[in-house]
């Protein structure tokens, strides 16, 4: 059986080294995931992202044994950040979802962002389609704990639930623009602390002001994951929200979106790998060299590589 | 263009709630460019295999204060026999009398460190005894 076929079949160790090929050698996963695209597109993606400690990872877990009870079969992927230093990262989403490991229809793989920034790593949209081509029904991406602008997540998922807590600042955070304005559906969690009901009416302030035509109003919610509690109510907003999605067409164009943004991504990748296919590391090195000493200045540089990145394109072409 | 990572699950198996030894070597092995996935404490063998392939991981390293892991290590060894995964690295660290060390090591488990290794002894050991594509 090839290894597509076995993905196909659900078989997590294949997903796993596909994944793992992914991350690290895109250019060999390439013929692979080729091979599973037209086996995708049936997976619902939900993007849970919010500042870091909201209860991510928990919400997750907890949804995503909901959804066990309806027989649904689940996804995870969780990023974390890496080190822009060492390079390494400490991935621990995986500590609240312990009970969910041993269940063969949940299938978690953590993430380091690895450099990527806005809260995704680079693989991210490819590592979806693997899960979807191995036969999940949702797929949960966890972002990175966000600040205020990385908003990735909204370009690779159907539905955005932003977590958020009370406590986090005043007034005008919520006002900002950025990260507050890609929830499809609000969910304050950690809602037995004080704030709760503070938070609950600033959101509701800024959707007020958001309104335009929009016709969906995203819903805000109260949760304490830790306690299970306003998971069932959140699951139902999530239904609503994707029902709405569909019916309006708005599903569509948002894949439609990703789609653009695949091959985008994809052509700029491999432009990227052709950069340091044509221009030798000694060439790049010489001109940051005269750039550093102010004996040309970068736009130049950028002009000059450019004309031997043609000449070896052109030679490539014949 | 390549781009490897070492990846090792650090899990605690067993019942001892003491995971500060297994933070402190996640916390080396972050800073030596490796992505650690931590489990957290409590680990069923069931849970470190299965996290182990889902994970895709190089490394397998065990933590266990309790002195259970004549009982727990030999379980995970067989299990990775078992599923075939004895590509996967596994190391373990702890409190474990000299005389189990021996008799760990013959059953697969490649070095046990005990406290107060250096953490760079341990990345050393992993970084030459695994082979990253």
């Amino acid at each position: 059986m090839s290894l597509s076929e076995k993905i196909r079949n659900g078989d997590s160790r294949s997903v796993a080294k596909l994944i793992t090929m992914v991350e690290n050698d895109f250019q060999s996963a390439q013929p692979f995931l080729k091979e599973l695209h037209q086996y995708c597109g049936k997976a619902i993606v939900l993007g849970i992202t919010g500042p870091p400690g909201s209860g991510k990872s928990t919400i997750t877990d907890k949804l995503t044994k909901h959804l066990r009870k309806m027989n649904k079969k689940v996804g995870i992927i969780a990023i974390d950040p890496s080190s822009p230093f060492s390079g390494g990262a400490i991935l621990g989403d995986r500590i609240r979802m312990q009970d969910l490991t041993t269940d063969k229809d949940v299938f978690i793989r953590s993430v380091g962002a690895r450099g990527h920034l806005g809260g995704l790593s680079r693989s991210t949209q490819a590592v979806v389609k693997i899960m979807d081509a191995m036969g999940k029904d949702f797929i949960f991406i966890e972002t990175v704990g966000v600040g205020q602008s990385e908003i990735d997540v909204i370009k690779v998922s159907d539905i955005v639930l932003l977590v958020v807590m009370p406590g986090m600042g005043d007034d005008i955070q919520v006002i900002k623009a950025g990260i507050m304005e890609i929830g499809d559906i609000f969910v304050v969690n950690k809602s037995d602390r004080d704030g709760s009901d503070k938070l609950i009416a600033e959101i509701e302030m800024m959707l007020h002001l958001n309104e335009q035509e929009e016709k969906w109003h995203p819903p805000i919610l109260k949760t304490v994951g830790t306690e299970n509690i306003g998971i069932d109510v959140l699951w139902k907003e999530v239904e609503k929200c994707t029902v709405y999605l569909k019916e309006s067409g708005e599903m569509f164009l948002r894949r439609k979106n990703r789609t653009r943004k695949e091959i985008f991504d994809l052509f700029q990748e491999s432009w990227r790998e052709m950069f340091f296919q044509f221009i030798s590391e000694e060439r790049l090195e010489k001109e940051v060299e005269r750039v550093l000493k102010q004996n040309d200045n970068p736009y130049n540089a950028v002009k000059k590589l450019s004309a031997i990145f043609k000449k070896n394109l052109f030679k490539e072409g014949e | 263009m390549k781009k490897s990572r070492i990846r090792v699950l650090v899990a605690k198996p067993g019942l001892d709630g003491h995971d500060r030894g297994a933070k402190v070597i996640a916390r080396a092995l972050r800073d030596a460019g490796m992505e650690v996935i931590y489990t957290g404490l409590r680990q069923t063998p069931e849970q470190i295999i299965e996290a182990a392939i889902q994970e895709d991981v190089n490394v397998i390293g065990l933590s266990i204060l309790s002195g259970a892991h004549m009982y727990i290590f030999p379980k995970i060894i067989k299990m990775l026999e078992e599923r075939k995964m004895t590509d996967i690295l596994v190391i373990a660290g702890g409190i474990i009398p000299i005389e189990d060390i021996t008799e760990l090591k013959k059953m697969g488990i490649k070095e046990i460190f005990t406290p107060g290794t250096d953490t760079k002894k341990i990345v050393e050991f992993i970084k030459t005894n695994i082979a990253v594509a």
